[in-house]
C-alpha cells in the first residue's frame, strides 16, 4: 500500500514475479459515519482536491478526516473519457492564471505523487484557416505573453517543420495560414493521473469509496448548512461538502435546492488503430474542427465535438464524428487509410462564459467546482489545488476568485468561448 | 442522430434543426424591476434535469419555424414535439 515505486522495487518484484504489488489505494467499502469534509465525486478533480486537502490544509479541518464518494468507480466518467490534452494558451488573464497554475503543477506531479502521469509537453499548435483566425490567434498569443504564459506564432512552413504530418499546401478548402503554439503544453496519461492521485490521497488518510452514490443532501432546518449526505451505502455527516461531479453537477446541486447555470451535453472522442510513432504534437483546429494527437499507444486520439442537444446519454450523434474526420483527413492526408477502433461520449457540463464554477455557494458549508465544460482535464491539478484551499478556508483562493458562481448575477463573465478548443 | 418530427414538416433528420435552449422560460413581464440575481435566474439558470426535458427546435434547413419538444435526456427519446401555445404532451 504505502511502498514507493522505484526503480528498485521495480527490480525487486520483477525478481518475484511480480507476486508483491498490493493495491495502490485502500477502497473501504462503507464510509465511516462522520468526515470533516466530504468530496462529492471520485474523477480527476476531486481525487486532486482530496490530496490537497489531506496535504495542506488537514489542520484547518478539525481532526482531518476526509472522504471521496464515488458513484462509479475510479477513472470511469470523464477522466478515462477525455482526449488528456493540457495547455493553457487561453485569453482573459484570470483563464491564464488558473490554467498556468495547472501546467506548472503537472510539470512536476509525477514525483509529486510518486507515480508515473506520463506528462508529455510534447506542443500543442493550435491552427489558423483564415484571416480572422490569424488576427485571433496573434491576440492569443500576444495576450498569453502579456500573462507570463508561453506562446508563439508560426508560419505555414514552421508549422509544417514541427507537425510534418500536416498539409500545408494552398490548394485545400482551408488552407493553414499559421498557428499558435505553446510548447509548454502537451498530453498526459488520464487514467494514471485518478490513479496516482487516489493512491496519494489514500496514502494520506483519505478514504476513497467507489460504488457508493450521494442521493440526498442533509441541511440544518435552522441555518440552512449542509450536515451530510444521504448514500446508497447510508447516511454520512460532513461539516463541509465539495461537490465535483462534472456532467451531473446540476442533478446534485438540485438536491440542496439550487439550480445552476449549467447544461449537460455529450462530448465525444474515438481512437484509431495503433500505428508507431507518426505524430509529434497535438494539434487543434478550431475552424475545421480537428483535434489530434497520437497516445504512447500509438492510437491516434481524436477529439470531436458536442452534440447540439442537452443530453445524460454518453452517446453522441454520428454526424459528429464524422465531421471531424472528415476535417482529419483534409488536413492529415496521411490519414485517410485509418481505421477507427473505438468510440465513446462522456458527459460535460457547461456555463454560458465556458469558464469553469470554483468557489462557495449560497448554501453554508456547501462548495462547487464545476462547468469545466469541454476543457477541465488540463485543469486538473490547479483545480484541485485551488479547490481545496477554497474548502479549507471558507472563502475563495485568490485564483478562484474571478471564477465564483455569483459572477453570473454581477455580469463578470469570463467569455472563453473563442479559447475552448471544442465548438460548442 | 436524432429524428425530429417537425409539426408542419413531419420526420426529418437531425441536421435540419437547430436546438433552441430550454422551453417555457417566460421574459420577464416587468424587466425594470427584477434583481440581479433573478436576471441571472432567467438568463443562466436551467434545469437541466435527468428525465423529461421540454426544449424548443427550430427548423432552420425547412420552414423555418420554432416548435417545442419533449424528450428524455437519458434515452433520448421524444414523447412528441408540439407547435407553440400547444399543450406538450402528457
Amino acid at each position: 500500500m504505502d511502498r514507493r515505486f522505484s526503480v528498485f522495487a521495480l527490480a525487486r518484484e520483477a525478481l518475484r514475479g511480480h507476486a508483491g504489488w498490493a493495491p495502490q489505494w485502500r477502497s473501504p467499502e462503507r464510509p465511516q459515519p462522520a468526515y470533516d469534509a466530504v468530496i462529492l465525486g471520485g474523477g480527476g478533480h476531486g481525487l486532486a482536491t482530496a490530496y490537497y486537502l489531506a496535504k495542506e490544509h488537514r489542520a484547518s479541518l478539525g481532526p482531518g478526516r476526509i472522504a471521496v464518494l464515488e458513484k462509479g468507480w475510479i477513472g470511469g466518467g470523464n477522466t478515462g473519457r477525455n482526449t488528456t490534452i493540457i495547455r493553457s494558451n487561453y485569453l482573459f488573464p484570470e483563464s491564464a492564471a488558473l490554467y498556468d497554475h495547472a501546467v506548472k503543477l503537472w510539470e512536476g506531479l509525477s514525483a509529486e505523487l510518486n507515480y508515473n502521469v506520463m506528462f508529455s509537453p510534447r506542443g500543442v499548435l493550435m491552427l489558423a484557416h483564415s484571416h480572422h483566425d490569424v488576427q485571433s490567434g496573434m491576440r492569443h498569443v500576444h495576450a498569453n505573453r502579456l500573462a507570463g504564459v508561453d506562446n508563439e506564432w508560426l508560419t505555414p512552413a514552421q508549422c509544417k517543420a514541427f507537425c510534418p504530418p500536416l498539409d500545408t499546401s494552398p490548394a485545400i478548402r482551408y488552407p493553414v495560414l499559421g498557428g499558435a503554439l505553446q510548447r509548454r503544453g502537451g498530453v498526459a496519461r488520464h487514467d494514471a493521473v485518478a490513479w496516482g492521485y487516489a493512491r496519494a490521497a489514500s496514502a494520506l488518510g483519505v478514504d476513497v469509496i467507489e460504488n457508493c452514490e450521494v442521493i440526498g443532501i442533509t441541511r440544518d432546518p435552522a441555518s440552512g448548512a449542509v450536515t451530510g449526505v444521504e448514500t446508497s451505502k447510508g447516511a454520512v455527516r460532513c461539516g463541509r461538502l465539495g461537490v465535483v461531479a462534472a456532467g451531473s453537477t446540476s442533478l446534485v446541486m438540485a438536491m440542496a435546492g439550487l439550480r445552476m447555470p449549467l447544461e449537460s451535453f455529450p462530448l465525444q472522442a474515438l481512437v484509431s488503430e495503433p500505428v508507431k510513432p507518426v505524430f509529434p504534437c497535438v494539434v487543434m483546429s478550431n475552424t475545421v474542427h480537428a483535434y489530434i494527437s497520437q497516445s504512447d499507444k500509438g492510437e491516434l486520439v481524436i477529439g470531436a465535438g458536442t452534440d447540439q442537444y442537452p443530453s445524460y446519454s454518453q452517446a453522441g450523434g454520428v454526424q459528429i464524428l464524422i465531421h471531424t474526420l472528415e476535417a482529419i483527413c483534409e488536413m492529415f492526408p496521411i490519414f485517410r487509410r485509418m481505421r477507427m477502433l473505438r468510440s465513446w461520449g462522456g458527459i460535460v457540463d457547461v456555463t454560458p462564459d465556458r469558464s469553469p464554477i470554483i468557489g462557495l455557494t449560497p448554501v453554508p458549508g456547501l462548495f462547487v467546482n464545476c462547468g469545466w465544460g469541454t476543457g477541465g482535464f488540463k485543469a486538473t491539478p490547479g483545480s484541485g489545488h485551488v479547490f481545496a484551499a477554497t474548502i479549507a478556508r471558507g472563502e475563495p483562493h485568490p485564483i478562484a476568485v474571478p471564477f465564483s458562481l455569483d459572477r453570473f448575477a454581477t455580469g463578470r463573465l469570463i467569455d472563453e468561448a473563442a479559447a475552448a478548443a471544442v465548438a460548442h | 442522430m436524432l429524428l425530429i418530427r417537425c409539426p408542419w414538416c413531419g420526420d426529418r433528420p437531425e441536421v435540419e434543426f437547430r436546438h433552441a435552449g430550454e422551453a417555457h422560460i417566460a421574459r420577464p413581464a416587468d424587466p425594470a424591476m427584477l434583481t440581479d440575481a433573478e436576471w441571472a435566474g432567467f438568463l443562466y439558470e436551467r434545469a437541466n434535469p435527468r428525465g423529461d426535458y421540454r426544449e424548443r427546435w427550430r427548423h432552420i434547413h425547412g420552414c423555418g419555424r420554432f416548435f417545442n419538444a419533449q424528450r428524455h435526456t437519458l434515452t433520448d427519446r421524444f414523447a412528441g414535439t408540439y407547435r407553440p401555445g400547444e399543450e406538450p404532451p402528457a
